[in-house]
């Protein structure tokens, strides 16, 4: 390679870890959640676009005149089906919400969700902190929704839970991150995989999320609520992807004053 | 009306005969038994049990299954 060669050494995928869950390996960094979702076609075409290998769903009364099942729809996308916890305000609704749906889905997995208030959906701590240590008992693999506050995270982890899964900002607000610093101070803490989940609005919220150092994210509304789920799926994926790469990549710091990135040396005497 | 047991499915008064199983409650309500799960009483029925549990009345009944959501 002589000097007027360009240098392009880069390869076309970088090397990075798997994530990996209760020594599970999940194939991708995007969960997808299937509530507020339109339609069946609508939720098809955005798993798809998603590239999600898990997507959660709500325990609900049976409707007899629903003619498609959407364990069906996820078994022949091949993607794990994650029982929610959803509409839970209380552990012990959460924990027979939990045991109905390892009864349903022969899965152990369980996102745990325990509200403490109808109007911000913020997560009861208590409840939910006493619901994670039944449930890791009887041997579930719990991966717990929360505030994002490093101490729940951490008592959470200390309980056995497989993740941590601390809140952008509310369910279904599109915030986004609002306390990027409480998140970068629960990746620095945690020795399970960390997954925002919870407010996400956009594909630069991704992105934030997995330059902060989160090793997945979680979303719902901002895809299955968007003008064009499919499209804002393709999004999310791609933005995962981007964050993934940045926070490998190592960014520069940030600096108050300027730092030219063109040398004084050989100025021109102009 | 003698024989005839009344319960709670899903938030809806139900009566059926003495001898109805839980088992046979779901094949009432579901066009297909995948992915569905009992509880009665707040208490989930295995389904391996399902056929061999009878209702007793005024039992609360759920059954649940997947809905998009979470």
């Amino acid at each position: 390679m002589d000097a007027s060669t360009p240098a392009r050494t880069l390869p076309a995928t970088a090397p990075d870890t798997d994530l990996v869950i209760a020594g599970q390996v999940v194939g991708s960094r995007l969960i997808l959640g299937t509530g507020g979702m339109t339609s069946p076609q609508s939720l098809r075409d955005a798993l798809i676009e998603s590239g999600t290998v898990m997507a959660t769903v709500a325990m609900r009364r049976v409707d007899p005149t629903t003619p498609h099942s959407l364990v069906d729809l996820l078994g022949e996308l091949g993607i794990q089906v994650l029982p929610n916890t959803a509409g839970c305000f209380t552990a012990s609704d959460a924990i027979l919400t939990a045991k109905l749906a390892r009864e349903a889905f022969s899965t152990d997995w369980v996102k745990l969700e325990v509200i403490g208030d109808e109007a911000t959906l913020l997560p009861d701590t208590v409840e939910l902190v006493a619901a994670a240590e039944e449930l890791v008992d009887d041997g579930f693999v719990v991966l717990p929704y929360c505030g994002d506050d490093p101490v729940a995270a951490r008592r959470l982890e200390q309980a056995g839970c497989a993740a941590v899964m601390p809140l952008g900002s509310p369910i279904g607000s599109g915030l986004g991150i609002r306390n990027p610093h409480n998140i970068a101070l629960i990746v620095e803490q945690a020795t399970v995989p960390v997954v925002l989940d919870a407010g996400v609005g956009t594909a630069s919220d991704v992105c934030v999320a997995m330059e902060l150092g989160c090793d997945a994210v979680l979303v719902a509304s901002a895809v299955t609520r968007a003008h064009r789920p499919s499209l804002m799926a393709r999004a999310m994926r791609e933005a995962v992807t981007a964050g993934r790469a940045a926070r490998n990549a190592g960014r520069i710091t940030r600096r108050f004053h300027g730092h030219a990135s063109s040398s004084f040396d050989g100025m021109a005497d102009l | 009306m003698t024989g005839m047991t009344e319960v709670t499915v899903n938030g809806t008064r139900w009566s059926g005969p003495a001898e109805t199983t839980v088992g046979d409650l779901v094949a009432v309500w579901c066009p297909s038994p995948r992915g569905i799960a009992v509880a009665r009483n707040g208490d989930v029925v295995p389904k391996s049990s399902w056929d061999a549990t009878r209702i007793i009345g005024g039992d609360r009944i759920e059954i649940v299954t997947a809905a998009a959501g979470g």
